[in-house]
This record gives C-alpha cells, sequence and structure tokens, in this order.
C-alpha cells in the first residue's frame, strides 16, 4: 500500500483514524464487555511493542477479575477456532493492525 | 531404670524375666557388677518373705506331745535381762566409784538400710551410669533361674501385672538410654503408675458425589489478517459518519421517543395505584372484621336467648350500621339486596323532600367492610328507586328524581351510568318511583320496567348502547286509559307510586297510585285495569307480592295502614294500623306469614300473621324517634337479618331474634300437622286458613 506520498500519507491518515477498539464479536455483558475492553487497549498501549507480554497481562488481569482461566491472543495475523464458555468471548481490533481474542475455557 | 533400691531393682528384675524368660542371655561379667552393688540376690531373701514348706533345723529338740502341751510361763518386760546393773564409774568429785543407775536398754535384733537414693545425689549418678549393665546382670541371673521362682507367682498376683507393665515401661527408656548413652529417660514413679489404653470406632466413611452440568460452552472461529482488521475499520467509520448525520437530523425525534416514554411511565405508575388499591381494600375489609369482630360474632352466632321466655315477641339486634360522609344529608331512598353477592346491597341516596332537590347518590355496600362503600356513583338528581338485576348482579337499574332511568354496571370502571334515558327516548316527566328488572325478551335483551308520577309505567330494554322504551301502560283516575290525545286526558292522570310484578303469572302486575287506588293491570291490555282497588287514603308506598302464595300482596301507605289483600277480592283481608306513616313494607323471604314494615317515627315492625293476626310481634325503634324517620326495610335473601334505611342517610343492619324467624316454623308444624317444608304447598294452605275467616266476615 506505501510506496508513493500520497500512500504514506494515507498510511497515517489511517492510523489516526482506527486507533480506536472495534470490537469484531463478543458475547459478554455489558460491563464485563467494558472492563475487558479497557483493560485490553490499556495492556496493547503499555507493551505496543510486546504482544507477548500484552497477553500476559491481560490473562492475569482477567484471571484475577473474572476467575481462571482466560486465554489471550494478540496478533496481526491468525486464525483460531476455539471453545470458549457462553458470555466469556471478546474479539476485538485495535490500533488498526492489531486483533486481540480473549476467551475463557476452563 | 530409675532410681529406686538396689533390693526393689532385683526383684523386678527377676520378675521381668520371669514373664519374658526367652530374654537374650548377656556376659558374665555383668553379674560381678551386681554383687558389687550389694544387691540381694533371690534366693535366700525370697524365701525368708514367702514361708515355704515346714523345715526344720537339724539340731532341734524332739519332744513328746505332752511337753509339747505344757504351758511355760514367761513374762515379756522391757527389761533388757542382759544389761548390766552393777556398772560403776569413778568420779573424781567424790573420789570414789558411783553406780550408773541410766543403763542403755536398747538392743539391736535387726538393722535393714534404706535404699532410697535422691535422684540428683551423687550415689545416685553413679548407680544409672552403671546400670545400662546392670539391668543386663540381673536378667543373667533370672534367667538362670526362671524356674525356681515360678511357684511365687501365684501368691503375689496383684503385684504381678504392675511388675509387667513397669517392666515394659522401664525397659523402653533404658534401651534407649542405652542407645543415645547420655540421655536421662523420664523417671516414673513406679509404686503408683498405671496405663491406660482404649480402642474406639472409627465412624464409617462415606461417600458423596453430585454430578453437575458443565458450564456452556460454543465455539468461535474467525481469522485475523490485516486486510480483515483494515476492511471492519472502514466500515465502522463510515457507520459512524452516517449516524452523525442522522444525529444531526434527529434530535427532535428522541425527544417525542422520551415523552412517550414518560408518558409510559406515568401509565405504570397509575398501575401501581390501582395494584395497591386491591390490596389496600383487602386490608381494609380484614382491620374492619377485626375492629368489628363482636358484630360479626353476632351476626353468625348469637340468638338471643331471653326469647324462651317471652311468648312470641321477639327483638332486633342492631348489627352494622353503614353510612357515607359524603352522603351524609340525604336520606335513603332505596335499598336492595343482590342476590348473587349476598352480603352486598345497594342504597339509593336523595331526598324525597319537594324543596330540596339536589344531588343523588348511588353507594354498594358489603356486610364485609361497614366503613366504606364497596361501590360509589354520584348522581346530579336524587336516586329514588333502584333494582339489582337478579341474574346479572353487575346490572342496576336506577329511576331518579328528574324522570331519568339508568343502568350503571359494577363491572365497567367509570363514574358514571352505561345507558340513560333522555328527553328523546321516552324519560319520564315527573319521578321515577319505581323500577324493576324483568326476564330478558325474545332477543335476549335485558329489560327492565318503571312506574312514574306522569302516569306511565314504561318497559326498558337494553339495546346495544340506548335504551329503548315501550308505554306498557297510562293510568288515569277514572281506571281504563283510553288511547285517545294526550292533551284531552292530561287532568285525569293518575300518579303510580309503586308497581310490583306477580312472581308466577308473567303478564300481571300491581300499580299502586299517589291518591291510594291499586291497580291490578296486565302486560298485554294497555287500555284498561283488571282490577282497582281503593285501598288507602293517601299515596301507597309500596305494593308487594308475597314470596309464595300467588294471590296475597301487602301494600302501605302513608295513612298509617299495612293491608293484606287477595287479589281476586277487592276488600283487604287484613288491616293493620302502625300509628304513623308507612314507609315501606317487605316480606319475608323464609315465611309466608312473615313481613315487616317501617313508620317515620323510627320503629321496625315485624308481623307473622301465623302468631298473632292483630298485632306486631316485635315493635322495635331502631332510631331516635323525634329526629330520624325509617324510610325502607328489605330482608337478607338467606341470612335472618334485614336492613333499614333512614331520612339522615343511614343504613342499619338489625338480626331478627329466634322468635322472628324460627317458632313461626315450629307453630306451623304443630297446626298444620302435615307441616313439611314444602313451601309453596304449605304456604298455600296457610293462607287459604287465613283467608277463609276473613271471606266469612266480609
Amino acid at each position: 500500500m506505501a510506496g508513493t506520498g500520497e500512500g504514506k500519507k494515507e498510511e497515517a491518515d489511517y492510523k489516526r483514524l482506527h486507533s480506536f477498539p472495534l470490537i469484531r464479536h463478543t458475547d459478554m455483558p455489558e460491563e464485563m464487555r467494558v472492563e475487558t475492553m479497557e483493560l485490553c487497549v490499556t495492556a496493547c498501549e503499555k507493551f505496543a511493542t510486546n504482544n507477548e507480554s500484552a497477553a500476559k497481562m491481560i490473562k492475569e488481569s482477567m484471571d484475577k477479575k473474572f476467575g481462571s482461566s482466560w486465554h489471550v491472543v494478540i496478533g496481526e495475523g491468525f486464525g483460531f477456532e476455539v471453545t470458549h464458555e457462553v458470555k466469556n468471548l471478546l474479539y476485538m481490533f485495535f490500533g488498526g493492525s492489531l486483533a486481540v481474542c480473549v476467551w475463557k475455557c476452563s | 531404670m530409675p532410681v529406686p533400691s538396689s533390693n526393689a531393682a532385683s526383684v523386678k528384675k527377676s520378675s521381668n524375666v520371669q514373664k519374658a524368660p526367652g530374654a537374650k542371655p548377656t556376659k558374665t561379667a555383668s553379674k560381678k557388677k551386681d554383687e558389687e552393688e550389694g544387691v540381694e540376690n533371690g534366693d535366700g531373701w525370697d524365701e525368708w518373705s514367702h514361708g515355704k514348706a515346714l523345715t526344720k533345723p537339724a539340731d532341734q529338740l524332739e519332744l513328746t506331745e505332752t511337753e509339747l502341751k505344757e504351758e511355760i510361763t514367761r513374762i515379756l518386760t522391757a527389761n533388757n535381762p542382759h544389761a548390766p546393773q552393777n556398772i560403776v564409774r569413778y568420779s573424781f568429785k567424790e573420789r570414789s566409784y558411783k553406780p550408773i543407775s541410766v543403763v542403755d536398754q536398747m538392743a539391736v535384733h535387726f538393722v535393714l538400710e534404706g535404699s532410697l537414693l535422691h535422684q540428683d545425689s551423687d550415689e545416685a549418678r553413679r548407680l544409672r551410669a552403671k546400670e545400662g549393665l546392670a539391668e543386663e546382670t540381673a536378667k543373667v541371673d533370672a534367667g538362670a533361674e526362671p524356674d525356681e521362682e515360678k511357684p511365687e507367682t501365684p501368691a503375689t498376683p496383684v503385684e504381678d501385672g504392675g511388675e509387667v507393665e513397669e517392666a515394659g515401661e522401664e525397659d523402653r527408656p533404658d534401651s534407649v538410654a542405652s542407645k543415645t548413652d547420655k540421655k536421662e529417660p523420664k523417671v516414673t514413679n513406679q509404686f503408683n503408675f498405671s496405663e491406660r489404653a482404649s480402642q474406639t470406632l472409627n465412624n464409617p466413611l462415606r461417600e458423596r458425589t453430585c454430578q453437575t452440568e458443565p458450564p456452556p460452552r460454543s465455539i468461535f472461529s474467525a481469522t485475523a489478517n490485516q486486510w480483515e482488521i483494515y476492511d471492519v475499520y472502514v466500515e465502522e467509520l463510515h457507520k459512524q459518519e452516517k449516524n452523525k448525520e442522522k444525529l444531526k437530523a434527529a434530535p427532535s425525534k428522541k425527544d417525542g421517543e422520551r415523552s412517550k416514554k414518560r408518558m409510559m411511565l406515568t401509565e405504570t405508575q397509575s398501575d401501581d395505584i390501582t395494584k395497591v388499591a386491591k390490596a389496600t381494600k383487602i386490608f381494609e375489609r380484614m382491620v374492619n372484621q377485626n375492629t368489628f369482630d363482636d358484630i360479626a360474632q353476632d351476626f353468625k352466632y348469637f340468638e338471643d336467648a331471653s326469647d324462651e321466655f317471652r311468648d312470641q315477641e321477639g327483638t332486633l339486634l342492631p348489627l352494622w350500621k353503614f353510612q357515607y360522609d359524603k352522603a351524609k344529608r340525604l336520606s335513603v331512598t332505596a335499598l336492595c339486596w343482590n342476590q348473587k353477592y349476598q352480603d352486598l346491597f345497594a342504597v339509593g341516596m336523595g331526598s324525597y323532600d319537594f324543596n330540596k332537590q339536589g344531588r343523588g347518590m348511588l353507594v354498594f355496600y358489603s356486610l364485609k367492610n361497614s366503613a366504606f362503600p364497596e361501590y360509589i356513583y354520584a348522581t346530579s338528581s336524587s336516586v329514588l328507586c333502584l333494582d339489582i338485576h337478579e341474574q346479572h348482579s353487575y346490572l342496576v337499574a336506577v329511576g331518579f328524581y328528574n324522570g331519568c332511568v339508568a343502568v350503571f354496571n359494577l363491572k365497567e370502571e367509570g363514574l358514571d351510568s352505561v345507558y340513560k334515558s333522555t328527553a328523546k327516548t321516552g324519560k319520564h316527566t315527573d319521578p321515577v318511583w319505581q323500577v324493576r328488572w324483568q326476564n330478558d325478551d325474545m332477543d335476549n335483551n335485558h329489560n327492565f320496567y318503571s312506574v312514574s308520577s306522569d302516569g306511565r309505567v314504561v318497559s326498558w330494554t337494553l339495546v346495544k348502547n340506548e335504551l329503548v322504551f315501550t308505554d306498557i301502560i297510562r293510568l288515569s283516575l277514572n281506571g281504563a286509559v283510553p288511547e285517545g290525545p294526550e292533551g284531552t286526558q292530561q287532568p285525569s292522570i293518575a300518579c303510580g307510586t309503586s308497581f310490583d310484578f306477580h312472581k308466577q303469572i308473567d303478564y300481571l302486575f300491581l300499580v299502586g297510585t299517589e291518591e291510594g287506588k291499586i291497580h291490578k293491570c296486565s302486560k298485554t291490555y294497555s287500555s284498561q285495569f283488571l282490577e282497582t282497588y281503593n285501598a288507602h287514603s293517601m299515596a301507597v308506598d309500596a305494593v308487594k307480592w308475597n314470596h309464595f302464595h300467588p294471590k296475597v300482596f301487602i301494600s302501605c301507605s302513608s295513612d298509617w295502614t299495612v293491608k293484606i289483600w287477595d287479589h281476586t277480592i277487592n276488600t283487604p283481608m287484613f288491616t293493620f294500623d302502625l300509628n304513623a306513616a308507612v314507609g315501606d313494607v317487605a316480606w319475608s323471604p323464609y315465611s309466608s306469614t312473615v313481613f315487616a314494615a317501617v313508620t317515620t317515627d323510627g320503629t321496625v315492625h315485624v308481623f307473622d300473621l301465623n302468631i298473632n293476626k292483630y298485632e306486631a310481634i316485635c315493635q322495635q325503634p331502631v332510631v331516635s324517634k323525634k329526629k330520624t324517620k325509617l324510610t325502607h326495610v328489605e330482608f337478607n335473601p338467606i341470612y335472618p337479618i334485614v336492613i333499614v334505611g333512614d331520612d339522615r342517610g343511614y343504613v342499619t343492619s338489625l338480626k331478627l331474634s329466634p322468635n322472628l324467624r324460627k317458632k313461626p316454623k315450629a307453630k306451623k308444624g304443630q297446626e298444620l300437622p302435615k307441616g313439611p317444608e314444602v313451601e309453596v304447598a304449605k304456604m298455600e294452605k296457610l293462607l287459604s286458613l287465613l283467608r277463609e275467616p276473613e271471606q266469612s266476615t266480609v
């Protein structure tokens, strides 16, 4: 996509515009969803360069807040099929290039 | 091994071994040490303490029997025969020998050294240091001679157990001591020691398990990659933009929604109130039944015991009193029991005074709540009469002073009538004095009749949402009512004040008029009366057919009289003068001969013709004479109570004492041997009996 000057500009624009968290799929109740989303945002911002640490942080916090066993995947490209406990799944995008999937299955 | 005397220790050791004969043999070196300790070992000592078979010393004298039996007297004295008595000592003072008076008389026969040692003393320590070896020695000692000692054991059974235990006890610390060398064994008190143990039951173990459903799960799959993420973001941004536009366009819409919501809220709130209202209504009843518990008890159970001592007279027991604040100035103009719910009755309120006409009121009370009406309808004109439909007890027909008739439906909420006659639809021009529901007509429409001062008897039919009227008859002074133009007949119009329909003969009815006449009419002939009775000299206030006997009816009037008629005879069969204007009269539902009348002097009269043909069996003032007039009376269809209304708006319920309702039946039974409870037949006979003497006199 990048390459020309226009492309760069476009990219910057895109990054600026697409910085907000976007929930792609979830079945959590309202309160839990908001909390989880905020947690993901915080984690991804804190460890902007290290997805592994971010995932670890999210997993540990979720374990604490909502009981074990949570699983977190953060990445720019991946496919998955997971089994989760109902009302305990959140799949969201963040920062224009990150996908975060959080689910619980014990 | 603790520190006890070596003597005791040796004893124990020997017994110890004796119990455990298989004890390991030990070195001979230990034996020496044992002897060094001065431990007196086994044999001699043991034999001394426990006497055995008699053994004689070799040098014993052999004596004959007689010699043995010979008594030799010896005296034991405290004096020592061996003590010298002639000891002298040289006294330098007196320079001569002097005998010493005090001689030591003590002789020592036996000495046994104590063997107790203080635990901390040097000797004891030394002893202990040796003990490890000493024990072994002892075992060897004992091991050598177990057979000798065995016979002893039965002699010391008590000691045995203790010793065994002690031995067991003592062995252990010993061995430990020998192993750990310098560890001090615990010293137990060997003479006062016992060990107890018991085995307790262990509760059996149980297993309990349950299986729960696992939390529900589902499967989710997706693929995350850059282009997908990008697409989603772009889409979302588009949406957001659209939303923004919409928001700008429709803020007013939201406001509308909000106001709608508010409306909903208020509606639900009012709903809440009605819900609470139902609960409070129930609660009110409960509270009232609590407060007036004594009355309720009287209503149900009280029987006036004094009746037995009166011949015939009975009494009336006042029960609840009903009043409604907003209807205080109005007088009771109509009463009617609900046939379906026998605790419910309707009260029409208004005024009979021509000068004080105004509002009226229709209220419904229940015996279960005397404090407040069940239903309240305020009307613009005085209510003069009402009737509750027998089958459809929610339908109430009402006649007003202004000539209107209306129908109220208790089922429907709202404060107004569901049907009302208007000037267009044949409304009466004068007060309506009585209304009465009839059986449904051919088309199953409800219908009722009304009678008014304007001389018309009108049938009203409830059709969909209007009242359809039919004139049944026009009353005139002359009797027959010509069908001619109304204008010409105007002056001769008679004013109907009351009517009643025959219980069995559908078409037959009676109309009482203001002039005091009673007309027997038919629904089918509007042109003429079947009969006219010159009944009273003043307006007929009420006319009613008997509940049982098809020929008999009763009438009352302001001319102070109550009259009973056979409709086939145009003179009264009975006439009662009550000394006051009679407001209302009512047949009882349980006996054909019992009726009640109320007079303006505030008295209730109850008659039973069967008991007394000449005067009332109960005359009881129920309100203060001077101020209050009674206007109406009505029997409850099943309970033995009557309600009476007065002109101050009060309704009083009265319980009939047993004499007023029970004895008549009994007496009837006596008079008429056939007297079973086959109601109609019995009453007919009774009444024919009543009629005959009258006929003979007439």
